[in-house]
């Protein structure tokens, strides 16, 4: 199921944070949003899972209107794992990838075997399920995001939409989690600040730059030692390592701000 | 299955302690005398003439207390669930919106004011309703914005406006200096269920069980509110409509239940928690549970509250805090338990 921002605008408390955004997500592609701080980024992938309206514009699943589809029917088709994630109550890990499962339910019911079984089979590939019965408030960071991301599958999507999901994830867990995503064959849209990672799992990127879409392509188009100058205001070298563009930092001499 | 054994053994305790409660007091009525009494009393049988003063001690006097005092126990334990996941805070309970303090403006003015003669003995407990309804929409409407109503907010709008509604109390007070006035902010602030009959029973008993049926019908939607408002979104759920409903259901709950016992402190704080750390946080069984656990506490602590040192009473916001701060305190620190991190 294809992804498609079309002319979006979205404001926030009087400002223009995202403008004019229109980048597609090809069916079953992974896109990696990427930019500065403050850039729109969260903005954008926001209004994906509903958490915030645009104020013009339309993103489209599929060939249907977002704003059209009740929330609950949206959210049986994407799923998102959220930037800021307070959790109060002292769930229990799958008691939380159980809470995938409520789009999918009215009122109360249990859940049925299969999608216990499906819960299990999203903690077993986030390797969380040997924590199963831990509470999610005593867990790590990086293991808390892994379980968020299990209880993201376990609702079953055809879209996915992460904002910085290898936040708090050590190396191996981060390459572990992008290998995933490229092999799910969901449609994915990705906010990463890590231009490398990007570069690395993403089909195609697109770059945000206040608000606006300044550039899009496979990470071999986009990524280049202009634009990144440009865009973030560094100076980097890029080499291809494996055909895939990966940057080098070039900073300044010790001793260059006295 | 544990859930289900603790769960019958609540309902259990509980009939055990509301038939154990109507039996003593300063007339002590063996358990079995008042189950006959009780018995008699619901399908019309007989009891001997000599019974007659234990038989109207039991069903008029005693019974309706016992039994509001298990409702109102029961009421404020689940309505300090949902506020507490309402508006995200531990610190949370019934009456942090000022509903209370609203209350007891409402019912410290009618009885004062001596307004609405007309409604006789009912009229503090519509003053009260009316007070706690006035002070959730005043709350309700402070604390609203462009960017929705958020939990801090809120919480922060309820307690300044508490404090506005004890200021309007201490005024009352002062304007008219009678021990009748001191005495009824007495009991409005601490809570008392010495005005408990069989006709003020009905409405909050049906007040507070259509609040518990749909309480825990939306114990999925509490448990992903607990998630963030944001994730709440990724799964389908509103969370500011969601925690609009919840503010309306908990304030009428609350209202009906202060507008009948005053604002009795403690459980509706302190038994979630409890309850959480036995159940875990997962909405479905801590609705159940708390208030099972609330009403039996409710029941014990009233008993003491006329018993200790009758024939005076008091009050029951004093025991509950007596009793319940050190068996919270014990439990909090002999088991882990995180309520928003460490």
């Amino acid at each position: 199921m294809r992804l498609a921002f079309d002319e979006v605008t979205a404001v926030l408390d009087g400002r223009e944070i995202v403008r004019r955004l229109s980048l597609e997500v090809p069916s079953g592609q992974v896109v990696g949003l990427v930019g500065p701080n403050g850039s729109g980024k969260s903005t954008a992938v926001r209004c994906v899972y509903r958490a915030l309206r645009p104020t013009t514009g339309t993103i489209w699943l599929g060939r249907t209107d977002l704003a059209s589809m009740s929330r609950k029917d949206s959210a049986r088709s994407v799923a998102a794992l959220t930037q800021h994630n307070g959790l109060d109550l002292d769930f229990t890990v799958e008691e939380v990838v159980a809470l995938g499962r409520a789009p999918h339910h009215t009122g109360n019911q249990r859940l049925g075997a299969r999608e216990r079984a499906l819960c299990h089979t999203a903690m077993e590939r986030l390797d969380v399920a040997h924590l199963a019965t831990r509470g999610v408030l005593s867990l790590s960071g990086g293991e808390r995001q892994r379980v968020l991301i299990a209880r993201a599958l376990a609702q079953e999507p055809q879209v996915l939409v992460l904002d910085e999901p290898t936040n708090h994830l050590d190396i191996r867990h981060q390459a572990g989690l992008l290998v995933l995503l490229r092999d799910l064959g969901l449609t994915v849209l990705v906010v990463l600040h890590d231009l490398n990672l990007a570069a690395a799992t993403c089909d195609r990127l697109g770059v945000l730059s206040e608000g606006r879409l300044v550039a899009s392509g496979t990470p071999h188009e986009v990524l280049t030692e202009a634009l990144v100058r440009e865009v973030f205001g560094t100076t980097v070298t890029i080499v291809h390592h494996r055909g895939v563009p990966q940057l080098l930092h070039s900073l300044p001499e010790r001793g260059s701000l006295r | 299955m544990a859930g289900g054994v603790r769960i019958a053994g609540l309902v259990v305790a509980l009939a055990v302690s509301v038939l154990l409660a109507i039996g003593l007091g300063a007339a002590t009525v063996a358990p079995a005398d008042t189950a006959r009494y009780l018995w008699a009393a619901v399908t019309g049988g007989e009891i001997a003439a000599g019974e007659v003063t234990s038989y109207q001690i039991v069903w008029q006097i005693r019974a309706p207390r016992v039994v509001l005092a298990a409702v109102v126990g029961g009421g404020l334990a689940a309505v300090g669930v949902a506020v507490q996941a309402l508006v995200r805070n531990a610190l949370a309970d019934p009456f942090i919106l000022g509903v209370s303090s609203g209350a007891s403006v409402g019912a410290v003015g009618v009885s004062v004011l001596g307004v609405w003669g007309a409604l006789g003995i009912y009229a503090v407990s519509a003053g009260a309703f009316l007070g706690a309804l006035a002070a959730s929409v005043l709350v309700h409407l402070a604390a609203r914005s462009r960017a929705g109503t958020t939990p801090l907010r809120l919480v922060l709008t309820g307690v300044a406006m508490a404090f506005g509604f004890q200021a309007l109390l201490s005024v009352l007070i002062y304007l008219v200096p009678d021990a009748e006035a001191t005495s009824a902010v007495l009991y409005w602030t601490m809570g008392s269920f010495g005005a408990a009959t069989w006709g003020v029973l009905p409405v909050v008993a049906l007040t507070v069980l259509i609040g518990l049926v749909v309480l825990r019908r939306l114990s999925r939607p509490l448990d992903v509110l607990s998630l963030g408002d944001e994730t709440a979104a990724s799964l389908g759920v509103d969370a500011a409509g969601l925690r609009g409903r919840l503010f309306v259901l908990t304030s009428l709950v609350t209202g009906a239940m202060v507008a009948v016992s005053g604002a009795i402190g403690f459980v509706g704080l302190v038994v979630p928690h409890v309850v959480r750390i036995v159940t875990g946080a997962g909405h479905r069984r801590v609705l159940v549970v708390a208030p099972l656990v609330g009403g039996v506490l409710m029941v014990w602590v009233d008993l003491v509250s006329r018993t200790l040192v009758a024939p005076r009473e008091l009050p029951l916001g004093a025991i509950t805090a007596l009793v319940g701060v050190p068996v919270f305190i014990v439990l909090l620190r002999r088991r882990a338990y995180l309520f928003g991190g460490r």
